[in-house]
């Protein structure tokens, strides 16, 4: 019943809008009714064209004084992070530019060169020299941009095996992720979908007659050393997930049949991060927020209080609980990662007998 | 082209002698000017049910899971006592995207504007098929029926996301669009493939062959250039999509292994085996990249006339205008990398596509300026369809340079699949694509309906939704930059984005203004069909052929002989003549030039 009222109700405001359009366009008769823009039109619409340009940089401006304190510029948590911030800030300084004069021109032209009767516009149909310099100008800047980010997108994606670095697996499943230590050999056992006994509580696959996993240790939050460079390996068990942590510049889709891979080294402790001046501000503002919205929240059965934390978000669509798939990273010293782990059950140990 | 002369000459005589009944000139017609208004009604509907769906899943994102009688009304089941489920958000989601990509920007605007102008601006007598010409049409039609038919079935409607990557979309059991949703879906997507590919081969070959005399290469205006262009991509693209559907429909109905391996779900593991994902997102993108270009090529055609038009002076750089939208074209074939760089593809090919994809943003700033320069010391006529190419053009750069993040395989990792994404796809093709929709239906409507546009109402239409687009994805791109990963039914079980509650309510309003205000421009659009202002038969001053055939739509667009072409198509204000524009059927004078040369 509500929601056939709602309908009506719906479409009665539909059909006021549409009158009161007719009426607007009924007053109109007898004004001049060619319906072809004439000199007050022109005059009219340039002036507005001036009024959207400076919307257009208030809006700008307001974005940035809101929201232009963004979390994926700054305060990056991983050793390729300020590279990749600094390209990320320098490809933004170029947009801004760019965007602010060509703006401007659009517009201004519009306004400038509004229509007038009588007026002859000048007959300019070409001009090779500009169509160089326009043509040459964003190919310097493009082949700058694209040289510094070829050489970005290597040292990110190149992980030197070298290094000894820690092997995490990420597992997703829908929807919540797992990850996998190779255990004290640094090895993962070899897995596949296909070994998974949940009767047994195996849970991720892991052949149990492999040598190398009886020492693996699973966990559904993701502790790593701060410092040492780790390489994770992602897996899938049913549908397209994207291992995404955002803090750390890291991203890479987790695909069933195959094991994708993506490294990086931790800089900042969790601890280290909490007492960053522009992130106890942000937790400040937040927490600010979330009272606001107290009553709501609690009623969700959610801590009132946010603390910050390193996240490992899925960004695929993954299914109808996509929106809610996340693990919990912290980055923490050396002495407190072996702590931890020494308390943690081995792939042999976890087992159901 | 002999061949094409002595056509002409045998259409001329029975021109006057069809005698049409109801059905054969509203319904199937074979005319070219009556599958053109097919083509634009039929993506009306779409548009208006694809920007609906948006404007309700913009609510639950600013106001999440709060109970909203708009969507007890509107998704029945899917939202008991009016709160929106979280399959439906991600099919309403789905849903929104196919059609605006697919039935509205594609069919409704290169549909339209093709059949509309290649034979009257070419100096046809209608398309080279019009019967292949009629079955496009039609398809296109079933297509969409079968699209609105999916919104109905007991498990939903497809809610993989519009590029439909398996194995989510391909078994049932990861999600409940995935069932009889997604085959219709898939159903759906074929025929509207034939229907374009049969649209895009008719576009070729009359722009090939049926060119009047005198309207060499070089002189077809640039919509032409586009819609032909558009085609020739359409083509080459097209097929690689059909096939992935296809492929795709071998795995979920006969068990085959193209794009699944080893998988377990729901306690059971599948037979499936070699197959891989990644290789359905390489075909995807092999049409789903130049897509993008499909859709707003024709935009950039259609405005490039209407600025020239109106700024009353040549397009700058004709040739030059060519040249991009050819390398925009060759391009696109070869970007499609652009969107996997985080799919597990081996990261050397993410360098190469990270190359080709920032080469396209020189031809694209090569249109742009040559946009703001065909401004530059005109008579600019403020007519609703120049404001919307000027919008277009603003929206277009705006959108366009925030390709050069996304393009980069390296900043790509940060933000790709957040709120960024979003925001720039939805300024550079699709709010710029609707833009040039809107400035060729404000442009061309008297010649499709014989009536004008109220202006008025046109410029009313023009500000407010230039405002609330700007509102809406302007803001955005920071949300994308907070790491907000798109397609999420609800932020709140992430605190950590809590400071962008406050931006998605501000978003979701202008969201909300500007789709009602969508209404003024319907409004406009079906009352003038009826009681608008009469037209004189060139109301724009334009130099192009299609205002040289008579207001009255006949079969075979001229009455008597078809006009020949003596220049190229942006004659305005040449030294020399009286009138600030030359049509392109008027004899060179003595002694005069042809200046683009």
């Amino acid at each position: 019943m509500t929601a056939l009222l709602t309908i009506i109700i719906v479409l009665f405001v539909a059909i006021a809008l549409w009158q009161m359009v007719k009426i607007f366009d009924l007053a109109q008769v007898g004004a001049s009714n060619t319906q072809v823009a004439d000199d007050k039109d022109n005059k009219l619409n340039g002036y507005l064209m001036i009024g959207f340009l400076i919307f257009i940089y208030v809006i700008t401006i307001l974005s940035f004084w809101y929201l232009g304190d963004q979390p994926l510029m700054s305060n990056s948590a991983s050793a390729h992070g300020p590279g990749l911030d600094n390209l990320m800030i320098i490809s933004m300084v170029v947009i801004f530019i760019v965007q602010t004069i060509t703006q401007f021109l659009l517009h201004y032209f519009a306004y400038k060169y509004r229509g007038e009767k009588g007026k002859k516009a000048l007959f300019y149909a070409d001009n090779n020299t500009l169509e160089f310099i326009w043509t040459i100008i964003p190919v310097i800047v493009l082949a700058g941009l694209i040289i510094y980010g070829l050489f970005t997108w290597n040292d990110i994606m190149n992980v030197n095996e070298d290094d000894d670095p820690l092997i995490v697996e990420l597992y997703a499943q829908q929807f919540n992720w797992k990850a996998r230590y190779g255990g004290a050999d640094n090895v993962l056992g070899k897995a596949n979908v296909r070994l998974i006994d949940l009767d047994r509580a195996n849970i991720l696959g892991v052949a149990e007659d492999d040598p190398n996993a009886q020492d693996d240790v699973i966990v559904t939050e993701l502790h790593l050393p701060v410092g040492r460079p780790v390489l994770f390996k992602m897996r899938s068990q049913d549908v397209l997930h994207s291992a995404y942590m955002p803090h750390f510049r890291a991203q890479m889709n987790c695909v069933p049949g195959m094991v994708t891979q993506f490294g990086f080294t931790p800089t900042v402790t969790t601890a280290d991060m909490r007492q960053n001046p522009d992130i106890i501000d942000k937790v400040q503002n937040i927490n600010n927020l979330r009272k606001e919205r107290q009553a709501e929240i609690e009623e969700a059965g959610q801590e009132l209080t946010y603390e910050f934390d390193y996240l490992l978000l899925c960004n695929k669509i993954c299914g109808k609980s996509h929106y809610n798939m996340q693990m919990k990273i912290i980055v923490e010293t050396q002495e407190e990662y072996d702590a931890w782990m020494a308390t943690q059950k081995t792939f042999a140990n976890s087992l159901n007998k | 082209m002999s061949a094409t002369a002595e056509t002409h000459g045998h259409d001329d005589h029975d021109v006057h002698h069809h005698k049409e009944t109801f059905v054969t000139k509203y319904i199937f017609s074979q005319d070219h000017k009556m599958i053109a208004k097919q083509y634009l009604i039929t993506g009306t509907i779409m548009g208006v049910i694809g920007v609906l769906m948006s404007i309700m899943f913009r609510m639950q994102i600013a106001w999440p899971e709060e109970p909203n009688v708009l969507f007890e009304a509107l998704l029945g089941k899917w939202a008991p006592e009016g709160v929106m489920d979280a399959d439906i958000y991600l099919a309403l989601v789905t849903i929104h995207g196919t059609i605006m990509v697919f039935f509205v920007l594609t069919a409704g605007l290169s549909g339209t504007f093709s059949n509309l102008l290649i034979p009257l601006q070419i100096g046809a007598r209608d398309m080279a098929s019009g019967f292949l010409n009629m079955v496009s049409y039609w398809l296109f039609f079933l297509s969409s029926v079968i699209m609105v038919i999916s919104l109905f079935v007991e498990a939903g409607p497809a809610a993989a996301g519009w590029t439909i990557y398996p194995p989510l979309s391909a078994l049932p059991m990861a999600q409940g669009g995935s069932g009889m949703g997604m085959t219709l879906w898939l159903v759906s997507m074929a025929i509207f493939i034939a229907s374009s590919l049969l649209g895009s081969l008719n576009y070729i070959v009359t722009v090939i062959n049926l060119r009047t005399k005198g309207m060499s290469m070089t002189r077809l205006p640039l919509t032409i250039w586009a819609f032909f262009i558009t085609a020739v991509i359409g083509v080459i693209s097209f097929p690689v999509l059909l096939s992935a559907a296809l492929l795709l429909i071998m795995d979920r109905s006969f068990g085959t292994s193209f794009f699944l391996s080893d998988i377990f779900i729901q306690g059971e593991v599948l037979h499936y085996q070699g197959g891989s994902p990644v290789l359905f997102e390489h075909l995807f993108w092999f049409l789903g990249h130049p897509e993008v270009y499909i859709v707003i090529l024709p935009a950039m055609g259609l405005v490039s006339e209407i600025m020239a038009t109106n700024s009353r002076k040549p397009i700058f750089g004709y040739r030059a205008m060519i040249a991009s939208i050819l390398a925009i074209a060759f391009l696109s074939t070869i970007v499609w990398g652009h969107h996997m760089f985080i799919s597990g593809m081996n990261p050397f090919l993410g360098s190469v596509f990270t190359f080709t994809t920032l080469l396209i943003a020189i031809p694209s700033a090569v249109k742009a300026f040559n946009w703001i320069t065909t401004i530059w010391k005109g008579n600019v006529q403020m007519n609703p369809a120049m404001l919307f190419s000027i919008g277009f053009v603003s929206t277009f750069i705006t959108g366009g340079l925030t390709g050069i993040i996304l393009g980069d395989s390296a900043l790509d990792i940060n933000v790709h699949d957040t709120y960024f994404v979003v925001a720039h796809f939805h300024l550079v093709m699709g709010i710029s694509a609707l833009y040039g929709m809107f400035a060729g239906i404000y442009h061309w409507y008297p010649k499709m309906f014989g009536r004008m546009l109220n202006k008025n109402l046109g410029y009313i239409h023009f500000w407010i939704t230039a405002i609330c687009a700007y509102g809406v994805f302007f803001p955005m791109h920071f949300i994308g930059m907070a790491g907000l990963p798109r397609r999420y039914y609800t932020n709140s079980n992430f605190p950590l984005f809590d400071d962008t509650a406050n931006a998605n309510v501000v978003i979701t309003i202008f969201a909300i203004v500007g789709g009602i205000v969508q209404i003024i421009y319907l409004y406009n659009f079906f009352s003038s069909m009826f009681f608008g202002k009469k037209t004189v038969q060139n109301p724009w001053r334009s130099t192009t052929l299609e205002w040289t055939a008579p207001i009255k739509h006949i079969h075979g667009n001229w009455e008597g002989a078809i006009p020949h072409v003596h220049r190229w198509p942006y004659d305005y204000s040449k030294p020399g003549h009286d009138e600030d524009f030359v049509p392109q059927d008027v004899p060179m004078k003595d002694g005069e030039e042809e200046l683009h040369h």
